[in-house]
């Protein structure tokens, strides 16, 4: 049997701002050496779970390649993506599409919806002529239970925030790309409609073999649609496997705490906890060696301190960041 | 005071933004109260007209939109059409508001203790030590430190202003609060830790209060009874276990069955999401493009709310 | 159910759809063509005047002295604006000075924008040392006391035609436009749809040109049209101070001349007043042109959206 390899490989990408040859602000780590392989043979989509701050944009933009990265490296099918040629690159765009947060802002107000579409044709040479151009855009449209017809002819103003979002899938998935980078799909998109994006999404994954890097805060819709999650916390990942495995038996603290204030939808089951954060001083201390989550936790050692906590598998595709769950005296194999 | 007496009484609210492509009907006769030391959810989605009613409480509309229609009643005086020196009055000592997005309200450039100085002797008689008294404790109300008070806004986290705004809110011992989504845009854990906040307050000054959300997990934890918008129409008022509990209206339905859970995984349940043109209502239920029980008599007569008992109002032909 | 929702759908788009029509000719903006056609009408006036007066008469001594205008008493139905002390006629002068404003405001304003872009777009989409460097300098020349140093240099370098002027006012008239530019490049930069054009593999001059500079065009067309003003403005109070072309009797010219024969002090209104009152026509246009520019590139401003 071979080792497949991985289509895109993320090496212990890190990504620091500021802190420069003469600058005198302290550096900030924004992505603390994330690594995540994506296989082609199996569709997936994971989960990139963490609030503001935990560096899960800046993932997504190393990904995209708006930013490079400062130190690691992101490799696809073999060659690192900051080397590529044009022409890789140009593969890599196409193999890696996106779709972002604000579905009203990725539109050029000062162009038709079909202005979309007609940059993807012209530049990814989709198309010998104008007719297959409108049977590719219509596939796609259809995808995500829209029809050209309907929108294609409009200002992106004159579209609802659920159909804007929905052309934005179809434009992605007209190039057919291996992974969709997926900014906060739905957290602009109102309640009733999320279900539709994320159906789609699961639709993308299973009919064509699209991989998600869902980025979210939010664990309930991640937990409904994902396989597998990472969950990070300034810029380091905490807890990382399964999705089913980390909502429903979370280790680290942070998820645990993350997980209990999640709103309950059921009037009868009201939070009975107080939580309290520490003080703002506090908070805004950053330890780079340790633990991130230590000024934060309850249950913190001395230990916490000294060196970033090496990963612990609870179980097969399951493992925790804490040494709340590290063996003592029992080294053991980090990764 | 008894737990009876009606702080809030809206009565066939109807707001109207007057654009050049005709009028929009953002709010289309509501009839809502609020008892003494009660919290009422308004939710609904973006645009379904929850902050033009929250606006129109207090007498706040904006143009191009203006109130054509209703009253609202505080403790028992209809204030629409009174004089904006009279509301000055009311608002604030008897109405007060934690605007959406309260925390970048906040002046940065001026300590917190000044801000919420200003606003009390802007109302109040209140000086000198009594003042800085009063400030301090008003933010050990809201479980903030007491040195908070001479800090500038920037030096706190979102969490940290939005209860500075809360503050500010309860200063003056309003009647009744009008929170609009007051913990949106934080991230869960801080949300979480204002929303305790908000119930603290509540309970300990026995404020009522106007939830406006589009959170229902959220409106499940906080408020006792929910009301329903969808398309400026009250869809749904009822009392928050009972509309859990028994959702009469199919939007409620949608919008509860669209909760995303973490303790168990269920299908996905897609409908289509397409509002009509508000400048030009159908005739009958609002809801009637995306209803899936719609029939004949849904695309003719608008429903009105009608008691299912336990104080449960849906406004829906099935129950007619 | 999909029979209803599809249904309601087909119906629903039917109303956007037909109001589609009206916007799709957003250049019937009324206030843009209100200023259009005031610009137009300036620059008619002078275009066409020549063929139907004579422009030689806007030179010195070709007229009698001190005519008022026709509908005054003693007024000569040759000269219909009058004539003024130099034995000028002031149709014939405002038909050749307002075009020739007209240029020199132009020219340096298009001159200044031009550099604007090319610099501001650099530095703001390159960013780096050449970001450094051409901020450095547009900051210093824009704290250098423009007007002064215009005249000290109008009045070594003699000025033969309203080229030279314009040129000598472009010197200025860049570093306006360069900042303005750099910091619209620096937002747009970050904007959803530009990171959807790199995304779609659109080359870098095509995302300058295609996405971003048409969501500039309110910038620049107020940047360009302030500019002219400017321009325009900074040429009269040359010229109002004899620094200007003296053959050509552009607006400036026209001001310069009435002021050292003292036309305000004899009562002669029809010899200052013209002048000022195109310039007032000019700039109202050129604003009314802004203002119009700015509604037509940001659609959201068309009347009102769709309402969900």
């Amino acid at each position: 049997m071979t080792i497949e390899q991985p289509i895109i490989s993320i090496q212990e990408a890190t990504k620091i701002y500021g802190g420069g040859f003469l600058s005198t602000s302290n550096p900030i780590v924004a992505l603390d050496r994330f690594s995540l392989d994506i296989f082609e043979s199996q569709a997936k989509i994971i989960t990139i779970a963490g609030e503001s701050g935990s560096g899960k944009t800046t993932l997504a933009n190393l990904v995209l390649g708006f930013i490079p990265a400062s130190s690691g490296k992101i490799v696809y099918k073999g060659v690192d993506v900051s080397t590529m040629t044009r022409a890789q690159r140009r593969t890599y765009r196409k193999e890696v599409q996106a779709i972002f947060q604000d579905p009203y802002e990725v539109y050029n107000p000062f162009f038709r919806v079909s202005h979309i579409f007609s940059m993807i044709v012209r530049h990814f040479n989709l198309a010998k002529n104008r007719n297959d151009a409108r049977a590719l855009i219509e596939d796609a449209l259809n995808v995500v239970g829209l029809r050209g017809s309907e929108i294609l002819e409009k200002y992106p103003h004159q579209l609802s925030g659920g159909q804007r979002q929905r052309v934005m899938v179809a434009r992605a998935y007209m190039l057919r790309p291996r992974l969709i980078v997926a900014d906060e799909p739905v957290s602009a998109v109102d309640a009733s409609l999320r279900a539709m994006i994320l159906d789609i999404m699961l639709k993308l994954r299973d009919q064509h073999h699209i991989s998600f890097l869902y980025i979210t805060h939010d664990l309930s819709t991640a937990y409904q649609i994902s396989d597998v999650m990472y969950v990070l916390f300034q810029g380091t990942t905490v807890e990382r496997g399964s999705t089913g495995m980390i909502i429903e038996n979370p280790r680290h603290p942070y998820v645990q705490q993350l997980i209990d204030s999640i709103p309950v939808p059921d009037p009868k089951v009201k939070w009975h906890t107080h939580i309290s954060l520490p003080a703002e001083e506090v908070m805004r201390m950053k330890s780079s060696t340790g633990c991130r989550f230590y000024q934060r936790c309850t249950q913190h050692m001395d230990l916490c301190t000294r060196s970033f906590p090496p990963y612990t598998r609870i179980k097969d595709g399951h493992e925790v960041a804490c040494y709340l769950y590290q063996p003592i005296a029992e080294p053991q194999q980090a990764g | 005071m008894s737990s009876d007496q009606k702080v809030l009484e809206v009565h066939d609210l109807s707001v109207h933004y007057f654009t050049p492509g005709g009028a929009v009907i953002a709010a289309n006769e509501i009839n809502l109260y609020v008892k003494a030391g009660e919290i009422v959810g308004l939710v609904g989605e973006s645009g379904c007209g929850k902050t033009t009613v929250a606006m129109s409480i207090l007498q706040m509309v904006s143009a191009p939109g203006r109130i054509v229609g209703g009253e609202v009643r505080i403790e028992g005086r209809d204030i629409v059409n009174l004089p904006e020196r009279e509301l000055r009055k009311i608002r604030w000592r008897k109405l007060a508001l934690i605007p959406q997005g309260a925390m970048n309200s906040l002046n940065p450039v001026i300590k917190i203790k000044e801000q919420m100085e200003d606003a009390i002797i802007a109302h109040e008689r209140t000086r000198g030590a009594a003042l800085r008294e009063k400030v301090l404790r008003l933010l050990n109300d809201v479980g903030l430190p007491e040195r908070v008070y001479s800090m500038y806004p920037h030096e706190l986290s979102g969490g940290m202003k939005q209860r500075v705004c809360i503050a500010m809110a309860v200063a003056l011992n309003p009647a009744i609060i009008i929170a609009d989504e007051p913990t949106s845009a934080l991230d869960v854990v801080v949300q979480r830790v204002v929303a305790q906040t908000l119930l603290d307050v509540k309970s300990r000054l026995g404020v009522s209060m106007v939830m406006i959300g589009h959170d229902m997990g959220l409106q499940a934890q906080m408020v006792d009874r929910v009301a329903v918008m969808y398309a400026g129409n009250l869809m749904e008022v009822g009392p928050v276990e009972s509309i859990f509990e028994q959702p009469y209206h199919p939007y409620t339905r949608l919008l509860i069955d669209a909760i995303p859970s973490t303790k168990q995984k269920k299908p996905l349940k897609v409908t289509e999401g397409l509002t009509h043109d508000l400048r030009n209502p159908p005739p009958g239920c609002c809801f009637q493009f995306r209803c899936p029980y719609v029939h004949d008599e849904c695309r003719q007569k608008r429903p009105v709310l009608k008691e299912m008992g336990n104080d449960h109002y849906v406004a829906c032909a099935q129950f007619n | 159910m999909a029979a209803v929702a599809s249904n309601s759908s087909a119906q629903l788009t039917q109303t956007p759809a037909r109001r589609t029509g009206v916007r799709d000719m957003p250049w019937l903006n009324a206030k843009f063509v209100a200023g259009s056609i005031v610009i137009l009408l300036t620059l008619l006036f002078g275009l066409l005047g020549p063929l139907f007066w004579n422009t030689d008469l806007a030179y010195t001594a070709s007229s009698p002295l001190n005519l008022p205008p026709a509908w005054v008493e003693g007024g000569s139905p040759d000269h219909p604006l009058g004539t003024e002390s130099n034995g000028r006629d002031m149709l014939a002068q405002l038909i050749v000075g307002i075009p020739a404003s007209l240029k020199v405001g132009v020219v340096a304003a298009s001159i200044g924008m031009a550099v604007g872009i090319l610099l501001g777009s650099t530095a703001g989409y390159v960013g780096g040392w050449p970001d450094h460097i051409i901020r450095t300098i547009t900051d210093s020349v824009i704290t250098i006391p423009s007007l002064m140093v215009l005249i000290a240099i109008a009045a070594y370098v003699s000025m033969p035609d309203t080229t030279a002027m314009a040129l000598i006012l472009a010197l200025f008239a860049w570093p306006g436009p360069t900042r303005l530019i750099r910091s619209q490049v620096l937002t747009l930069r970050e904007r959803g749809y530009v990171r959807m054009a790199l995304l779609s593999n659109v080359p870098t001059l095509e995302i300058m040109l295609v996405e971003m500079v048409p969501n500039m065009l309110p910038w620049l067309a107020a940047s360009l049209t302030g500019g002219i003003s400017g321009a325009i403005l900074g040429e009269t109070g040359l010229e109002a101070l004899g620094l200007g072309p003296t053959r050509v009797p552009s607006l400036g010219m026209i001001i310069n001349y009435a002021l050292n024969s003292t036309a305000l002090v004899r009562g002669m209104v029809w010899w200052w007043l013209p002048p000022i009152i195109a310039l007032v026509v000019i700039f109202t246009g050129f604003f009314l042109m802004t203002i119009g520019l700015d509604e037509i590139a940001n659609p959201r401003l068309r009347g009102y959206s769709n309402v969900k």
